[in-house]
């Protein structure tokens, strides 16, 4: 008789009945063979692996963190809910201790949804991690979180959400932006400047295997989640740098998923992308529930794996090394330039064009910080999408300031109706929403 | 007419049913050092005097297996297992000859390595030498390709008595379950097929050559013949018994808690309408997990005859039986004395059950009458919680499709059956406590052995089509059929029907008593490159549980004969 010897709280939604399109990568079928594998296996049957129906988020806990274009209802499905609910569900049964990991096997995913929400990008609507982060900093009062994202692609959504929180340290590791959507991901990307290097991101070069994931692992992840002392550990679960992944070019397997997870120990896992569904998905979540729940998972593995086929070059090594060590550098210099920044300028400005490439929607967004020194600092973002609508957000962060909180509601009151055709207040003090519009 | 027989843990219930009516009614103490004995009387006295050829048949439910594996009264079985990768197959190690060997089929059935011939012959030598002559041969993914077990089999060839082939018990994936499964059906098959024969000879002897039913776990019956191949199915088919019992009263349009109240614990179930809730996945006994179906029961260590005591200043009820109730001989105080002191029962030494009670109301402070109160109050609640928790589990079971989950079914029962001992007294409290509606299961004395011969015949069968590979397949069937790119959903439904059929046949039931059903069917386009490649195809249909129709004017005698709660 198996028993987990970490007790661990199992989502399993794969929503068999939503896909974003019948040949969609994101379709029906996705997790059609994970759940096979899983079920064969008896992973459900373990003492100490428990399965919990998900839960449904609310509109409330999508507005903790999104700006949605023009309103929830727009922009998600009954679906984005249970699996957002998912994510949450497990974030509960972990915070509430009845369990001491758990692993949110949901769809669909995530992570590339940003702060603002006109549509879907990269398959995902509302981001599901920091839906979960941020309810269970409203509810249990959590407050200092890490994102590890092993997602193959570059985690931009939750980059976002998180750019001015020095308290949720976002490390990525992906395949390397030059290479693969969404572009973007490349090591000088490290925080706002209130929140400089809690934003990681370690773009790895393609054909990178076992070897490289474990190094960058432990070389510059465990050392930061051992400085920064997150009270909860997330892993955006992301399952598509797997060799044998049709939209990737990464030689990671099952094995090495499994034994990242052991290594990595999060708290909460949750499943991003992944689209090689019958010889990647099966074999890698069951690797990861058996190493979330501390179980042998020597004896898994793909059916076609062969370690001689994925090795990793020697020059790709090498490169990886170096990679780190820039990474080093890097790290070094940011208290200097944090100094530099703060203290030297009252407002900060970002400006970006987002594609979303699911809905075909282009936006130019425009962002003010306040560099505040005693807070991370009110955000005001200007939108203007080519669907027709230009909306104007304030995000008031958790620990803002009186200062910081009163310049937010000026923002919000003066920000002039005529120009926006929606005008949003997320007061993340006292978890307040206000919409104006005409 | 037909017999119903139902061994439970202190009596055998035999019933003679004919003409609409109970015509004869046994109780006869059990031996569970002879359970012969014990049914051989029961059939033996209920068929004195019977005309042989008005016997329609016999359906038996016995403790037998049950008590054969708790005890693990049995030879170990052979056990031979292919895996492949994944969870370590040496986890579930049944006993001393298992054997992981090689060979491995995917989630597709597709075969990724395949068994040495020379391994197993060597398994299969050793074990011969051994003495075994039950053997379980199991494969991982075996329900989707059952090539592995098939092959082996043959290698096994005649030297064995029963080869257990994992795919034939169920459709569903789990592997270490279907381990338990194949191996639990070859460690009883030999005592089961003895026990059975015995049966079958002795009332060929008496003059009595009419077909023999075996109850099942899940409410339903199959024929003897059919139960030497799977003789697992007749486990835990008592609790069974008394919920198929409960059936003819239950209200067509609610849904029904069954609460079976015995002297040592407390049985629920759930009926919605006429048709008890299956456990999705399985039996599991004593911590052993397996694909063998069985109604959705509870049973819990609260009975007549529970052990209470103080503790602290309130009391404990069981979960325990230290003997019976201090009315009728017993040493500690239980519900039963409890019933006693509030003047409910009267026919046993009162005055021993006050004793009794008053031992735990003098330390609460408490007159008898107060503490007698308090058993039994706490008595109901414990059973209403825990019918509660039932429910809540039932209805917290993970879905996965949105649509389920926003629309899913919920179980909400609205009235309460009950049966066993103590029925009557209980209803009355029970129906006090709550908003159900509370009735008694008229004769609920012999509602076992009733539920046993109204009991139909069930099956289930489960199809697997993709059309990718061309094929269309059934574990439990041992069937497997090329089928066409355009094989669709309906089709697949139509095979399921025609496999369903045939095999409810071969294992006696008839086609007017059966109530079929799609139990379950999901079908996914298959896309590979961006294009549609085929069709991934799931359909599990199953003769429900329910009863043969005679039991419509069976039902309407009994509920004349009804006792009223509180009465006798």
């Amino acid at each position: 008789m198996l028993q987990a010897r970490h007790k661990t709280g199992l989502v399993f939604f794969p929503a068999f009945d939503w896909a974003i399109s019948s040949t969609h990568p994101e379709r029906e079928e996705r997790l059609l063979y994970t759940q096979d594998q899983v079920f064969e296996e008896g992973l459900l049957d373990v003492d100490g692996i428990i399965e919990y129906k998900p839960g449904l988020a609310t509109i409330q806990d999508i507005r903790r963190v999104h700006f949605c274009v023009p309103d929830e209802w727009r922009v998600v499905t009954e679906s984005h809910l249970i699996s957002a609910g998912g994510a949450k569900t497990i974030g509960i049964q972990v915070l509430d201790k009845k369990v001491e990991r758990g692993f949110a096997l949901v769809r669909p995913p995530g992570h590339h949804a940003m702060r603002v929400v006109h549509g879907a990008r990269g398959f995902c609507n509302i981001n599901i991690e920091a839906v979960m982060i941020e309810y269970l900093r409203e509810a249990y009062g959590v407050d200092r979180v890490a994102i590890v994202d092993t997602d193959c692609h570059h985690g931009d959504g939750t980059q976002d959400i998180y750019w001015h929180d020095p308290d949720t340290l976002f490390i990525s590791l992906h395949q390397d932006g030059r290479t693969l959507y969404p572009g973007s991901g490349f090591d000088n990307e490290i925080g706002g400047p209130t929140a400089l290097g809690a934003t990681v991101n370690i773009p790895l070069p393609p054909r990178t295997s076992e070897e490289g994931f474990l190094y960058v692992l432990d070389e510059v992840v465990l050392p930061l989640l051992e400085e920064f002392k997150p009270e909860l550990v997330v892993n955006s679960a992301g399952q598509d740098n797997h060799y044998s992944d049709p939209i990737t070019n990464m030689c990671f397997s099952a094995q090495g998923y499994a034994e990242l997870t052991r290594r990595l120990k999060p708290d909460i896992a949750v499943l991003e992308g992944g689209y090689s569904i019958e010889t990647a998905l099966p074999y890698v979540n069951v690797g990861i529930i058996m190493a979330m729940a501390g179980l042998d998972f020597r004896g898994v593995r793909e059916p076609d794996y062969n370690p001689g086929r994925t090795k990793q070059a020697v020059d790709l090594t090498r490169y990886i090394e170096r990679l780190v060590e820039n990474l080093h550098d890097r790290r070094r210099r940011i208290p200097e330039w944090r100094e530099q920044i703060i203290g030297s300028q009252d407002y900060a400005e970002r400006e970006m064009r987002i594609y979303y490439d699911t809905d075909n929607i282009s936006e130019v967004r425009k962002e003010e910080l306040r560099v505040c020194a005693d807070c991370p600092g009110t955000l005001g973002i200007d939108s203007r999408a080519d669907n027709g609508y230009h909306v104007y957000g304030v995000h008031i962060p958790r620990k803002a300031c009186k200062a910081c909180q009163e310049l937010g509601y000026q923002w919000f009151d003066s920000a002039d109706s005529k120009r926006y055709s929606h005008v949003f207040l997320q007061d993340r003090t006292c978890d307040q929403y206000l919409v104006r519009k005409d | 007419m037909i017999i119903g027989l139902d061994v439970g843990g202190t009596h055998t219930d035999v019933v003679l049913i004919g003409d609409g009516c109970i015509q004869r009614q046994v109780k006869v103490p059990t031996d569970p050092s002879n359970l012969f004995d014990s049914v051989w009387t029961g059939l033996d006295e209920v068929t004195r005097d019977i005309n042989p050829e008005r016997l329609q048949r016999i359906v038996l439910s016995t403790t037998l297996t049950t008590n054969l594996l708790v005890e693990r009264k049995f030879n170990e079985p052979g056990m031979i297992v292919s895996s492949g990768p994944g969870v370590d197959a040496e986890s579930f190690r049944t006993g001393p000859h298992y054997f992981v060997v090689s060979g491995s089929i995917n989630h597709r059935g597709s075969e990724i390595q395949t068994i040495d011939e020379t391994e197993i012959e060597a398994i299969s030598a050793k074990l011969k030498a051994e003495g075994i002559r039950q053997v379980g041969v199991v494969g991982k993914f075996s329900t989707r390709n059952p090539i592995h077990e098939t092959q082996i089999c043959e290698i096994l060839g005649d030297d064995f008595d029963y080869k257990a082939r994992g795919h034939r018990f169920s459709g569903n994936l789990n592997f270490p379950r279907r381990i338990a499964t194949a191996y639990l059906n070859a460690a009883i098959y030999p005592t089961h097929k003895r026990f059975y024969e015995a049966v079958r000879d002795s009332l060929r002897q008496k003059g009595l050559e009419i077909p023999i039913y075996v109850l099942k776990g899940d409410g339903g019956t199959m024929s003897l013949e059919a139960s030497l191949d799977n003789p697992g199915q007749t486990m835990l088919s008592g609790p069974a018994a008394s919920v198929m019992g409960a059936l003819p009263f239950s209200s067509e349009h609610r849904e029904t808690l069954v609460l079976d109240i015995g002297g040592t614990t407390t049985d629920m179930a759930i009926l919605i309408g006429h048709a008890p809730l299956l456990d999705p996945l399985g039996i599991e006994l004593h911590g052993t997990k397996t694909l063998i179906r069985a109604l959705k029961t509870r049973s819990i260590g609260l009975g007549g005859d529970s052990a209470v005591r103080v503790e602290g200043t309130g009391i404990s009820i069981g979960p325990d039986r230290a003997g019976s109730a201090m009315a009728y001989g017993g040493a500690v105080p239980t519900p039963t004395d409890a019933l006693f002191v509030l003047g409910k029962m009267t026919e046993g030494d009162a005055e021993a059950a006050r004793r009794g009670i008053l031992s735990i109301a003098v330390p609460l402070g408490l007159k008898a009458e107060e503490a007698a109160a308090l058993v039994f109050d706490m008595a109901c609640r414990i059973i209403l919680d825990e019918a509660a928790q039932m429910v809540e589990e039932i209805n917290g079971q993970p879905v996965y499709t949105v649509h389920e989950l926003l629309e899913g079914h919920q179980v909400r029962p609205a009235e309460v059956l009950v049966l066993g001992g103590p029925a009557p007294y209980f209803a009355f409290r029970l129906a006090a406590l709550t908003d159900f509606q509370v009735h008694v299961v008229p004769q609920w004395h012999v509602a076992n052995a009733i539920g046993a011969a109204l009991a139909r015949c069930t099956s289930e069968v489960t199809v697997f089509a993709d059309t990718e590979r061309g094929l269309c397949i059934s574990p439990e069937a041992d069937f497997r059929q090329a089928v066409p790119r355009d094989f669709d959903m309906p089709q697949a439904v139509e095979v399921a029907y025609r496999l369903l059929w045939a095999r409810h046949a071969r294992e006696g039931g008839s086609e007017a008593e059966a109530d079929v059903e799609v139990v379950e069917e999901s079908e996914f386009t298959m896309v590979r490159d961006f294009y549609m490649s085929g069709r991934n195809i799931r359909v599990k249909v199953q003769v429900k549980p329910g009863l043969i129709p005679e039991y419509r004017s069976i039902a309407g005698t009994l509920f004349k004969s009804c006792p009223m709660p509180g009465g006798g």
